[in-house]
């Protein structure tokens, strides 16, 4: 046996084995050329020199010995700091097919060595499980054939939009235009919202394709979808711009990017499509925002008012408040009336199940123009993996409780809910918003999806990638490191954002036609949704079908 | 489909006579029920005085006309009139009809003599007998309370339902009658699914799904207004729509089309009220209707409507002279009914179109969503 002291082992000594992914590379077809190695965002792969033996018999002398040879070969990082992502990037760029990761079968013994020097596991990206969600499996059953010729997705014409805003009870609405006094502004929007991501988060290249996709879905096609900023501000060019109508403008617990955003107001050319108050995530409940500090670029620092290269964390409440009831009423009055009560805000909470609490008091704050609940499935910058994958509620019986709770109070048209959180999750983005508009949502908040369908970010639901806290991002989507930004072509970006949007308002109609709706959105319509699964219709109050 | 059928007319007319214009449209039935409104109310057998509330219903026990008698007592109310129909028993399938219900009542004496509270009166009495109907086993059945008002509601074909009633003697004319054969088919069957659909005076049937059925119910019952119950069927909603718009939000009839098929924004930035009207649009929105729908509705002055769903899905016919008009699901069902007319203006809705028939039936008015229209409290 070896003596212990030659083998070089410690406790969180591993070998590729144990890794989540484990990096196939083919010397035969491998040429050097060294693309994989220098695209790995993480490091995970070396050109090292390796010896091998080459056994030599010489028959005449009867004499057996080895020659040995030199090479350069590719290998496996093991230890923690660059085990292997299975981006795949290396894959991309191997001009051989010689190189490819593969998810280990073997279970991922590096999540027991995560934690070094006591540091827990911080990460971007989501909440790693896969499979079918709840939203996937709710159908929609209930077609308009018995009496009906059904309405034909292609000729006929179809309202697809929504209401973003307070909407005041016929009543009110009467007797307010009648006394000539103020009626809450509200949006009429596409019900598939980019939802927020913030300008420090995103790389600007990913930024700008996404605002020239929404400018165009708006302006050439007509299909008016907004997109919220996140926190962080926005670039002074566009809040100066004719498109800051389509953007929703996010203040969150470190007021960063105001500054900038309160001093252009006198110039805007028009206002924003809406303010969005972030009191929580649904990715990452009662933790506030993490911007790294390699991520805090010049241009960065300069939108939010901060020295460059900083770590720039948001505390998880608003602090200058006392309770969230507070907060709400006094944060929604004044961002009211610093766009001179035009504009709709309204505040994005975590999924919970103390949403219900919110929502009643919104209902009683007459300027509150909806409430955005962020479902567990929702993804992130940068968050704990622990707070990532085991803190939250699901988006489906949140939402449906809270709407079904505004329905008891006769409520449900006044105060448009908003659902988000795992929309898309398995692509099935029409499908599963669809389903959350029929439980009762207003409209959805897509991210994920979005960086997924129209950037090509590698993330997924079994830990692939997800280094989006690193400033690492091996598209260029979440990172501010312009070698890695440059990747991304923004008129690339634009156009798949025009491919997603042409394909989901084609898909709602088509949704739409057999259930026999074409005039309004099929909010709450919830006699058209059914469910393989007993209890979830029963929690959901939907069809049980099977 | 359903099948719809309205005659108006300055002299009252046999509601039979409706009847058999639905004949002429049967492919369009199954059988399944009729629904009834009479309006404008004239008894050959009793001298009825136009502000007497009369009583529409079925008892199908002794017992629940026992407890009916008992309750229109106690809240004082006399029984002036009891029709008794020619009743053939056997032809309609239902055997536990004890009694077809319609009689005329005095106000209780020192009642309350305002509109509103005697509207709210009328109301308040067919809502309490049927609930108490619903609490024992559904054993009776109360369509309305209202002067100048009756209605019939029966399963079976409409011209056997008729014949069952003797409807034919002409012992009850009316000026205004509105029928419709079939029941809704989506939701079980039930009388009270059975169109047409009233409150307080205000009764509208229709022909077709109103897919956004249940989010608008929803919003109806949350409402929480006396009245806003039922929903037997889809259809019941598009009565408390035009209710509510005309009673609590006391907007123009009108205003009816646009809350329930809204112009989309396009057509609102150029229209005159486009400003009001997108407002409306969005404070009811909830109410906004879907699928193929063709609603007829009459009014307490005896005004008569219809309109069409956005898509114009379902056909509906208008043909008259003045004096006397027909709605109709189809054209041959306006022939049945007023076969003495011009045929070159009969005329056929489209989306945009509300075609009202005025108490006066001199002409039949056809307004259109893109005009403009008398607004008094929109500033
Ligand atoms: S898959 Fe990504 S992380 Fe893994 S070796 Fe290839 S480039 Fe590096
Ligand atoms: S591709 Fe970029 S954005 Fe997507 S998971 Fe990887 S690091 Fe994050």
């Amino acid at each position: 046996m070896v003596s212990i002291q030659s083998v070089c082992t410690s406790p969180s000594s591993l070998t590729y084995h144990d890794l989540p992914w484990i990096v196939q590379h083919r010397e035969d077809r491998c040429t050097l050329c060294g693309r994989c190695t220098s695209i790995c965002p993480v490091q995970a792969i070396y050109l090292t020199y390796r010896r091998q033996r080459m056994p030599k018999l010489d028959i005449l002398q009867k004499k057996r010995g080895s020659d040995y040879r030199h090479f350069v070969g590719i290998r496996q990082r093991t230890n923690i700091e660059n085990k292997c992502i299975g981006c795949g990037m290396c894959s991309m760029v191997c001009p051989n097919e010689a190189i490819t990761p593969t998810p280990n079968s073997n279970e991922d013994r590096s999540l027991f060595h995560i934690n070094q020097k006591g540091e827990a596991w911080k990460r971007g990206g989501r909440r790693n499980v896969s499979g079918r969600t709840i939203l996937d499996r709710i159908i929609f059953d209930r077609i308009s054939m018995l009496t009906d010729p059904a309405l034909d997705a292609g000729r006929h014409e179809f309202s697809t939009s929504t209401i973003l805003g307070r909407i005041l009870p016929p009543e009110e609405f009467l007797r307010r235009k009648a006394a000539g006094e103020w009626i809450p502004p509200t949006r009429e929007i596409f019900p598939f919202i980019i939802g927020s991501m913030s300008f420090g988060a995103l790389s600007p290249n990913m930024w700008l394709g996404l605002l020239q996709g929404v400018a165009y879905c708006n302006e050439v096609l007509g299909i008016p979808v907004v997109m919220a900023t996140g926190e962080g501000g926005c670039p002074p060019w566009v809040l100066k711009s004719p498109f800051l109508k389509y953007i929703i403008l996010q203040i969150a617990s470190g007021y960063f990017g105001w500054d900038e955003i309160i001093r252009a107001i006198p110039e805007m050319q028009c206002d924003p499509a809406a303010i969005e108050i972030k009191y929580g995530q649904g990715a990452k409940p009662g933790d506030g925002g993490l911007l790294m500090w390699f991520k805090v670029s010049k241009l960065i620092a300069r939108l939010r008012g901060v020295p460059e290269g900083v770590d720039l964390p948001s505390p998880p409440v608003h602090q200058t408040l006392y309770s969230i009831e507070e907060s709400v009423m006094k944060m929604i009055q004044t961002m009211s009336m610093a766009f001179g009560f035009r504009v709709p805000v309204y505040p994005k909470i975590s999924g919970s199940t103390s949403a219900k609490s919110v929502l009643n008091n919104l209902v009683r704050n007459p300027y509150a123009g909806g409430l955005l609940i962020d479902g567990m499935d929702g993804g992130t910058g940068a968050a704990y993996n622990i707070s990532m994958d085991a803190t939250g509620h699901p988006i489906a019986s949140n939402l449906r409780e809270c709407y079904l709770d505004l329905v008891a109070q006769g409520r449900q048209n006044e105060i448009p809910l908003f659902a988000a959180g795992g929309i898309g999750k398995n692509g099935n983005v029409t499908q599963n918003g669809m389903a959350l508009i029929m439980l009762g949502a207003s409209g959805v908040h897509i991210g994920k999806y979005i960086m997924q369908s129209t950037a090509g970010c590698l993330g997924n639901e079994i830990g692939r990638c997800n280094v989006c806290n690193l400033g690492l991002c091996p598209k260029g989507i979440t990172s501010q490191n312009p070698k890695l930004f440059r990747r991304l072509d923004p008129d690339e970006v634009a156009q798949r954002v025009v491919d997603v949007y042409m394909t989901i308002n084609t898909e709602i109609k088509k949704i739409m036609a057999p259930l026999g709706r074409s005039q309004s959105l099929p909010i709450g319509m919830s006699d058209a949704l059914g469910i393989d699964d007993h209890a979830a219709a029963e929690r959901l109050q939907i069809k049980y079908v099977c | 489909m359903c099948r719809l059928a309205l005659k108006t007319a300055d002299t009252p007319f046999s509601p039979y006579e409706v009847l058999t214009a639905m004949e002429a449209m049967q492919e369009g039935f199954d059988g399944s029920g009729l629904g009834l409104l009479l309006r404008g109310i004239h008894f050959d057998d009793f001298n009825y005085r136009i502000d007497q509330p009369i009583l529409s219903g079925i008892a199908h026990t002794e017992e629940a006309l026992q407890r009916l008698d008992e309750y229109m007592a106690g809240q004082g109310y006399e029984l002036k009139y009891d029709h008794e129909f020619t009743i053939t028993r056997g032809i309609v399938e239902a055997q536990d009809r004890e009694k077809y219900i319609i009689r005329v009542y005095k106000d209780p004496v020192g009642a309350e003599p305002s509109q509103e509270a005697t509207e709210q009166r009328y109301m308040q009495v067919r809502l309490d007998l049927r609930r108490d109907g619903e609490e024992h086993g559904g054993d009776l059945t109360v369509f309305s309370f209202w002067p100048q008002v009756v209605m019939i509601k029966e399963v079976g074909w409409p011209l056997a339902v008729g014949d069952a009633l003797g409807l034919h003697d002409g012992r009850i004319k009316a000026r205004v009658v509105m029928a419709q054969g079939r029941q809704n088919t989506n939701y079980g069957i039930n009388l009270y699914a059975c169109h047409p659909f009233f409150i307080q005076g205000i009764a509208t049937m229709t022909n077709g799904e109103n897919t956004a059925f249940v989010p608008i119910k929803e919003w109806l019952t949350g409402k929480q207004i006396p009245g806003y119950l039922g929903y037997q069927s889809d259809s019941e909603v598009f009565t408390h729509i035009l209710h509510y718009v005309l009673k609590k939000l006391k907007l123009p009839l009108e205003t009816y089309k646009h809350v329930i098929t809204p112009l989309k924004t396009s057509e609102l930035d150029v229209h005159p009220q486009g400003d009001f009207l997108k407002g409306l649009r969005t404070a009811c929105r909830r109410l906004i209707i879907d699928g193929p729908n063709a609603v007829i509705g009459t009014l307490p002055d005896e005004t008569s409507l219809l309109v069409m769903d956005h898509k114009k899905m379902r056909p509906a016919s208008v043909g008259g002279r003045p004096g006397a008009w027909a709605f109709a699901s189809e054209i041959c069902g306006v022939d049945a009914l007023i076969p003495d007319r011009d045929r070159s203006l009969d005329f056929q809705p489209m989306r945009e179109h509300t075609v009202i028939i005025p108490p006066h039936r001199k002409e039949m008015v056809i307004w259109s969503q893109f005009n403009q229209f008398a607004l008094p409290q929109a500033a």
